[in-house]
């Protein structure tokens, strides 16, 4: 790989939290909940990866923890090849967080309801060029409504006059006002309509022809992943399971779990959809306070041998980019 | 069958004249002011009778105290000799004698005398609550905000004084420095805000998870100007009501302290000490010496109570 367009290189990254048993003396060492087990992963510029997996299976957690909104455990995330997100100073992590932005899954719950839509946007500017003229403020924020599909004359109102959608794209002007090199996006689109999801997708991925920028794009559902992404993610407790291409994935999925991932994907046509086999996974995800031994989804897993618990499959790849976890891969 | 036809024609006419106007408001490119929550508040405030009566009630007894004095010939430590003869008499409220609420027992003008104990009493109201305000969410937010040790420090702390008897330290307080109202403010001042920290600590415990506030420290924003920018503004309804609420308290402190006899100073007074006088000289058939701060004193600890409950109800529309 090239390590020149490298934007953000994720290596062995582990987030604990400590679990203090109810009712534990203060003595007593607390149980670790291994919210990301070691997850590496590479990121280029102008690259969209998505990240799919069930609930609980770390994914905001390793969002926020490359932005170091939750302090990671062990690892490294290297920006850009040089600095280290993780020990940063004070100062280049300000400068990282200039350039990396966050969009979150709530659009109203991530609007300050009592700042104006100017207000909202304009913060991060504020923030970072505090010496910025009031006109030029304004028309940078006005410039940056229009360019997300809102009536620059409304920069007045309060978040509570404005729709789910409307209230994304504020969440994403105020995102994009720094002209960032990455934007991680929570679930973006899981508290919207269908008709808006399509909408603010469409919207992403023109602003990111036109500014280039690289995104994060965390979703559990497939078919939006696939339709953003370059590459796909796929976690399992923590762990990776696969990382692939968008359409490799889903046309050549090899981890057990993907397949069963995609399987249950519903086709918008009714005698397809009768017809194709739903790989059922039985069991829930087990407690990441207590993960299985060997390979985190054998409790699950059709094709589960003695391997299977003893040794952790590593994540690797015959050909050149579709990289598995999995002993028995297909 | 022809009529009603037209008349629709006519209505959907007129609906289309107003989209028309709508969208060319909508697209001239002149700014739309929102409507901000204080501003729907205010509306909701407004409408509630009991508060809004209870406000203009509230600004007419402070309107009172300020300017009530202008009309009085006494001062309200001046005796007048001639009444404290015969205080049963000539002490009694007139026009003529220009007492119009009478005088106390040492012949001097109630009328003067409330007006003094109006202004003292709503000033230790006031400066009370502004200090629990500024102090007290300033402390809580940052105790809330920040957590973990200095949270527990800093909660521990309140938790410590206000184990400690707040009468006691007050009468201690007097006793030592000797009776001024400076003394009723500083302990007013160091006790009022203590409820108050713990309000707003709680407040912004909830508040710190959601995800505005997430997005203001992933983009860099500083812990305090996180505090003063967008906690504080939050907590602010409840900060507002639990104050109005607080100035009745407050009154009725001072008042307390004053019927004990240790308040204000003579020849300075406050409703409580009036109260007190009044109660005391009651067998004596001076019932105007007990009744008129009476009055003052109820009626705006009712204002004060009233404007609470409405700012509540408009603040917080989802709890009513």
């Amino acid at each position: 790989m090239n390590n020149t367009n490298e934007l953000l290189s994720v290596s062995d990254l582990k987030v604990q939290f400590d679990i203090y048993p109810k009712g534990a003396m203060p003595w007593t060492s607390p149980d670790k909940l291994k919210a990301v087990d070691g997850i590496s992963f590479s990121l280029k510029e102008g690259e969209t990866l998505g990240i799919v997996g069930e609930s609980g299976c770390g994914k905001s957690t390793l969002a926020r923890a490359l932005i170091k909104l939750i302090p990671a455990h062990e690892g490294k995330v290297l920006w850009m090849g040089q600095h280290d997100i993780l020990e940063a100073s004070k100062t280049e992590l300000l400068d990282i967080r200039r350039q990396a932005q966050m969009i979150y899954q709530d659009p109203l719950a991530s609007l300050n309801p009592r700042m104006t839509i100017g207000q909202i946007i304009a913060e991060p500017l504020i923030t970072h060029y505090p010496k910025t003229k009031k006109e030029d403020v304004k028309k940078q924020v006005q410039d940056m409504m229009l360019k997300v599909g809102l009536l620059p004359n409304q920069i007045n109102r309060y978040p509570h006059e404005f729709s789910g959608g409307q209230c994304q794209r504020i969440g994403i002007a105020r995102a994009l006002i720094l002209n960032p090199k990455l934007i991680i996006c929570d679930e973006p689109v899981s508290a919207l309509d269908v008709s808006v999801q399509a909408q603010v997708i469409n919207l992403l991925m023109e602003l990111q022809n036109e500014l280039g920028m690289s995104l994060i794009f965390i979703a559990h559902d497939l078919s939006v992943v696939r339709h953003i992404s370059t590459r796909i993610m796929v976690l399992y407790l923590g762990n990776v399971a696969e990382v692939s291409p968008a359409n490799d994935l889903y046309e050549n999925p090899k981890h057990p779990y993907t397949q069963a991932l995609i399987s249950a994907v519903p086709i918008p046509d009714p005698v397809a959809e009768k017809n194709k086999d739903i790989i059922l996974l039985e069991g829930d995800l087990p407690s990441p306070l207590s993960p299985p031994s060997g390979c985190v989804f054998r409790t699950r897993c059709p094709k589960t041998q003695q391997l299977c618990a003893t040794t952790k499959p590593a994540l690797e790849s015959n050909d050149s980019d579709h990289f598995v976890a999995c002993h028995f891969a297909d | 069958m022809d009529r009603p036809q037209n008349s629709l024609l006519i209505v959907m006419y007129v609906d289309n004249i107003k989209i028309q106007t709508l969208a060319d408001n909508l697209s001239d490119g002149s700014e739309i002011e929102g409507r901000s929550l204080w501003q729907d508040a205010r509306h909701r405030f407004f409408k509630n009778k009991a508060a809004l009566i209870s406000l203009i009630t509230l600004s007419l007894i402070v309107l009172f105290a300020f300017v009530g004095p202008q009309f009085s010939p006494w001062d309200y430590e001046e005796i007048d000799w001639d009444a404290m003869g015969d205080v049963q008499v000539l002490g009694a409220p007139s026009f003529a004698s220009g007492h119009y609420f009478g005088t106390d027992d040492l012949g001097r003008d109630l009328y003067s005398r409330v007006i003094q104990g109006t202004q003292i009493s709503l000033m230790v109201g006031l400066i009370g609550s502004f200090i629990a305000v500024v102090v007290g969410t300033l402390y809580g937010a940052i105790a809330g905000y920040l957590g973990g040790r200095i949270d527990s420090a800093m909660m521990r702390t309140v938790d410590i004084l206000m184990a400690i008897p707040f009468m006691f330290v007050l009468i201690l307080l007097m006793v030592m420095f000797g009776r001024s109202i400076f003394m009723i403010f500083i302990g007013i001042g160091l006790l009022s805000w203590l409820d108050m920290s713990r309000i707003i600590r709680g407040q912004t415990l909830s508040l710190k998870n959601k995800e505005f506030i997430e997005a203001a420290i992933a983009t860099g924003v500083k812990p305090f100007t996180i505090v003063t920018r967008h906690i504080v503004p939050n907590v602010l309804g409840i900060v507002v009501v639990y104050a109005t609420l607080l100035v009745p308290g407050m009154i009725m402190t001072e008042s307390f302290i004053s019927f004990l006899g240790l308040g204000v100073q003579e020849p300075q007074t406050s409703w409580g000490a009036l109260i007190n006088e009044g109660a005391r000289t009651l067998q004596n058939g001076t019932l105007w010496q007990l009744l008129f701060p009476l009055f003052f004193f109820i009626t705006t600890l009712l204002s004060f109570f009233f404007i609470g409950d409405g700012l509540r109800d408009a603040l917080d529309p989802k709890d009513r």
